[in-house]
């Protein structure tokens, strides 16, 4: 779901720029203090990660894909701030360097797809978090929901754009009936596959996943190569 | 003045990671002033562990590290990172600017160095490997042996004292590695060589120490150590099959160069 | 797959626009696509104006014509959903080869593959024609903040290295037998995701510590090289024409 120019009118497009500055801004701040120095290789590494992942293609049913967007994925392995910025880096680059998005729209798609997607789907994990036991099993489902939640939201958002300005014929209404429907299948297969790579980690290296910092985990034996840091 | 410090004195140094593991248990080395010397050991004896304590990448758990005299110590740092240069096993680790120059630059940069000064270190060093042309190449343009050769130049620009290379014969095909020698034996500086490539070790490094479960198991003359089959069986280490024993039997620089 | 992420749509030879500096080029190519934006949907020939802007400036990059028009199918889906409004639109409609089409929906069909088209053509003449390298620097000209420009040059730096690695797996696995038909099926892909992420953020850490051991302090080197000129006449040029048409098309209306 990327915004390509002319969809929505120049207004809203800027409006939604303001906002992605903000976003980006506040969590530039905000990683600063948690990640230090650290941090700039970390997150370029994960907005790599991103974009690959979302290269990956996982059946949906016979002979149908989809591809993950990656956005509460992202938050829960890095944590809500670096994770948005991971994503927003993703949008600019796709934006810039292969002409996937509209670069009027980039900041709506900031909006949707680091700040609803990311930030708000993570604050989803949070809650649903809360309310489970602490266990990594939590973790996991807890990821797998908000993840199959985070794209219907970012279809309520983008709709809500699309009242405020949207360069269609189609009503509001329409345009919500078929966003959030299409959206909750998408959320379907971004769910299973954002709970089965968070397992994935949580197998291997329990102490990469922010999201499950609040279980005590400890880092297994690395080999004689790995990267430790001092 | 008495005689000068060691270029590295690493004296009774431990290592235990934080998951509990003890990595190095009491290892000595010291190597002298223009010394090349191989760190021989089999995968997992703590030569990569070993390595990060030369620059204070690692602090130790106990025991000391010095480098020319000065101890490796958090106030240091900044000068013990010019005077060791490492060079990673993986050139994509090292290599992340976006352009070949601007990757030389960044390590002098650090250091304070600006301008022409800056500019002339870089071009020194790219044409050290023998990779002046690539200067504002995209590094994952470049061949892999390429970019082993530009990660050489990214520490030769900070003009260290002690060049400490991570398996540099690592994923080479056997052309690339020819020319990664030419280029090593140019070099007039003290080099510590991690590796478990013993005829690499033999056709650049004089000297060897054996590593293993964390300490110095053997130190001396490359070509003995590595003519002692029981020494090597013992540590996991092995000539690789179709070299040439004769190597090892004859005398002086010739034998080192000959492969 | 052996396509490199790395350097996007650039093209690398050397035409005009190669040598402008970033920065402007960034400015210019923004102006313009807003100029489009808010452009009157109903005023035609202003968009048909445009489109010989964007053509002319691509002429005068040296980009062939027939590889930019290659390089617009990236819009193709939302022509589908542009040409899907005619029949879903509200209110008057007009009757078209015995289907009844809404007018609305025409007019916005028409200016979503307008506009949208306009904007990709001037992206993918700015992609082509600014190496990556130039884009990061134009990005710290235009006073972005140094660890966002950081975050993306290490970004770029490492999309090679982590689809490389990604499609490694891939094939390692389905060479394995793994061909998953639905999504119960996909636990793999998850498995592979994941160890994918744990390499990817492995050699984070070890980027970091190979900066450290050259001096790294936490303050990353800016990028930019000596004075580039910087031609904001030419840059700006095609923005300013645009702008122009949109002004004029808001007046005739």
């Amino acid at each position: 779901m990327h915004i390509p120019d002319g969809f929505i009118d120049g207004t809203t497009s800027a409006f939604g720029g303001g906002v992605a500055v903000g976003t980006v801004a506040g969590c530039l701040r905000r990683t600063r203090d948690l990640l230090d120095d650290r941090q700039v290789p970390l997150v370029g590494l994960t907005s790599a990660f991103v974009f690959a992942a979302q290269m990956l293609n996982f059946p949906v049913a016979a002979g149908t894909s989809g591809h993950l967007l990656g956005g509460v994925l992202a938050a829960v392995l890095v944590g809500p701030w670096a994770g948005a910025l991971a994503v927003s880096v993703v949008l600019v680059v796709q934006a810039l360097l292969f002409a996937d998005g509209g670069l009027s729209a980039l900041g709506l798609n900031v909006v949707n797809m680091a700040l609803v997607g990311a930030l708000g789907g993570y604050a989803v994990f949070a809650a649903i978090r809360a309310l489970l036991p602490k266990t990594k099993a939590s973790v996991v489902a807890a990821a797998g929901v908000a993840a199959a939640l985070a794209p219907t939201m970012a279809a309520i958002v983008f709709t809500a754009e699309y009242a405020l300005g949207g360069n269609g014929a189609a009503s509001v209404a329409t345009v919500a009936k078929a966003m959030i429907g299409v959206h909750l299948l998408i959320g379907v297969g971004e769910g299973a596959i954002t709970a089965m790579t968070i397992s994935a980690v949580m197998a291997t290296r329990p102490d990469l996943v922010h999201g499950a910092a609040h279980i005590a985990t400890r880092a297994p034996s690395r080999d004689d190569t790995a990267g430790v840091p001092a | 003045m008495t005689e000068p410090a060691p270029a590295l004195e690493v004296a009774g140094l431990h290592f235990t990671y934080p998951d509990g593991r003890h990595a190095l248990e009491g290892t000595d080395l010291v190597v002298f002033d223009g010394e090349k010397v191989a760190v021989l050991g089999p995968n997992g004896a703590g030569k990569t562990t070993l390595m990060l304590h030369l620059n204070g990448i690692h602090t130790p758990t106990r025991g000391t590290v010095a480098v020319g005299g000065l101890p490796v110590v958090k106030a240091n740092l900044r000068e013990i990172r010019r005077r060791v240069g490492i060079v990673f096993q993986d050139p994509d680790d090292q290599l992340f600017m976006p352009t070949v120059g601007q990757d030389v630059a960044f390590g002098p940069a650090n250091l304070g160095l600006r301008g022409d000064e800056l500019d002339a270190r870089v071009a020194d060093a790219l044409s050290a490997v023998g990779m002046s042309r690539h200067r504002d190449r995209a590094p994952h343009h470049l061949s892999f042996g390429e970019r082993r050769r530009v990660a050489l130049a990214t520490v030769l620009a900070m003009q260290p004292d002690v060049l400490v290379l991570d398996e540099p014969s690592a994923n080479l095909d056997p052309a690339s590695r020819r020319e990664l020698v030419e280029i090593l034996l140019t070099l007039e500086i003290t080099l510590v060589m991690v590796t478990h490539d013993l005829p690499y070790a033999l056709q650049l490094c004089p000297r060897s120490v054996v590593l293993d479960s964390g300490m110095a198991a053997a130190d001396g003359e490359t070509r003995t150590l590595l003519a002692d089959a029981a020494l090597l069986a013992r540590h996991r280490l092995e000539l690789p099959y179709g070299f040439d024993r004769r190597l090892l039997e004859v005398d002086g620089v010739d034998a080192a160069r000959r492969v | 797959m052996n396509n490199a992420h790395g350097t996007g749509l650039y093209m690398d030879h050397t035409g005009r626009l190669h040598r402008l500096a970033a920065h402007s080029k960034l400015v210019g190519t923004l102006g313009f696509v807003a100029a489009v934006v808010a452009t009157p949907r109903e005023q035609w020939w202003s968009f048909v104006a445009d489109g010989v802007i964007v053509a002319m400036v691509a002429v005068l990059a040296g980009l062939p014509l027939g590889l930019l028009a290659r390089r617009l199918t990236i819009e193709l889906p939302f022509i589908a959903f542009a040409l899907l409004m005619p029949f879903v639109g509200n209110g008057p409609t007009v009757r078209l080869a015995g289907v009844n089409l809404s007018q609305a929906g025409l007019w916005s069909a028409w200016s979503i593959v307008a506009k949208g088209t306009l904007g990709v053509a001037a992206t993918v003449v700015l992609a082509s024609t600014t190496a990556v390298p130039q884009l990061i620097t134009g990005f710290e000209r235009l006073r972005v903040p140094r660890a966002l420009t950081a975050i993306g040059a290490f970004m770029i730096r490492y999309l090679d290295v982590v689809t490389g690695e990604l499609q490694r797996m891939r094939v390692a696995r389905e060479s394995r037998g793994d061909r998953a038909r639905w999504l119960w099926q996909a636990k793999a892909v998850g498995a592979g995701a994941g160890a994918l992420f744990v390499r990817s953020y492995e050699r984070g850490e070890r980027v970091f510590l190979a900066m450290e051991s050259r001096g790294y302090t936490g303050t990353l080197p800016s990028v930019r090289r000596g004075d580039e000129p910087r031609h904001w006449a030419a840059c700006l040029a095609p923005a300013a024409l645009a702008s122009a048409c949109a002004i004029a098309a808001w007046r005739f209306r």
